[in-house]
């Protein structure tokens, strides 16, 4: 699924990183838990948040995540934008829910990251 | 810096509380590591446990020194910290332990996953903790071989 796909799906306006529009996302993950994306993310993921500080953008830089979706009409800081686009990563904001916003894009077939105790149940 | 022999080592002062700053060495060691050639996955591994060892230096010492080594066979991370220690090291290397202040926890960090995801992430992992005193964090990557993935 494409980013422009994602930000017509999830009625979403991006603020940055504009050229990767059509870059391709294999699999997405939600929280807005950092230590926890720190530790099940994989590099290429899209990273769907409610954590508006600048450190979502650093530990979306640290895993290397594609881009992030901001949910619930939030919007990182003016110094995590700035590291945004230091670092070229897109950032699509979207007034959806979390939960709406994860079922729509999983509901369309963008898949999650499936951690080891999921592959075992 | 200092470079003898094919060995760069390299400093940096880590400040307690100061969360803005947070992922600055990481990232730094990330573009050094980058200029290397050495595999993405090894470097990828490397910053998520920098950052995390960096994390708890902020959330709970009040200051630390990572000293950065990299040679032809492996990248070692020492973190040396000033702080409050750790009690019980066996409990804090269980995952969702955790004494983060509701502060930190609404800062999206704090969830008792920092020092398991880094000995996840590492080929070696080594703590050692005097409570009142600090916590010093050894955490090394091999080059040659493939360790962990």
């Amino acid at each position: 699924m494409t980013l422009k796909e994602i930000i017509r799906l999830l009625q979403a306006e991006i603020i940055c990183g504009e050229s990767h529009i059509d870059d391709n996302i294999e699999f997405a993950g939600g929280s807005d838990l950092m230590s926890d994306v720190l530790a099940f993310a994989k590099p290429g993921i899209l990273l769907i948040t409610g954590l508006s500080n600048s450190q979502s953008v650093r530990t979306a830089d640290i895993i290397e995540a594609k881009a992030i979706v901001y949910v619930r009409g939030k919007k990182p800081d003016p110094e995590g934008i700035k590291l945004a686009k230091k670092k070229d990563i897109p950032i699509l904001l979207t007034d959806l829910m979390m939960y709406t916003a994860c079922g729509l894009l999983y509901s369309h077939n963008l898949s999650g990251v499936y951690s080891e105790s999921d592959k075992k149940s | 810096m200092t470079e003898k022999e094919n060995v760069l080592t390299r400093e940096f002062e880590i400040k307690g509380k100061d969360f803005s700053r947070a992922g600055n060495i990481s990232s730094k060691i990330k573009e050094i590591l980058q200029e290397t050639g050495i595999s993405n996955s090894i470097i990828r591994r490397a910053a998520i446990a920098t950052y995390e060892a960096e994390l708890n230096v902020v959330m709970y010492a009040n200051k630390g020194i990572l000293y950065f080594t990299l040679d032809p066979d492996s990248i070692r991370l020492k973190i040396d910290d000033e702080g409050r220690g750790i009690k019980d090291i066996s409990l804090a290397m269980k995952e969702g332990y955790s004494t983060a202040t509701e502060e930190y926890r609404e800062m999206g960090f704090g969830a008792g996953m920092g020092l398991p995801n880094i000995k996840k992430n590492a080929d070696k992992f080594k703590i050692s903790s005097i409570l009142g005193k600090g916590t010093t964090l050894e955490i090394f990557f091999f080059l040659n071989n493939s360790g962990a993935s």
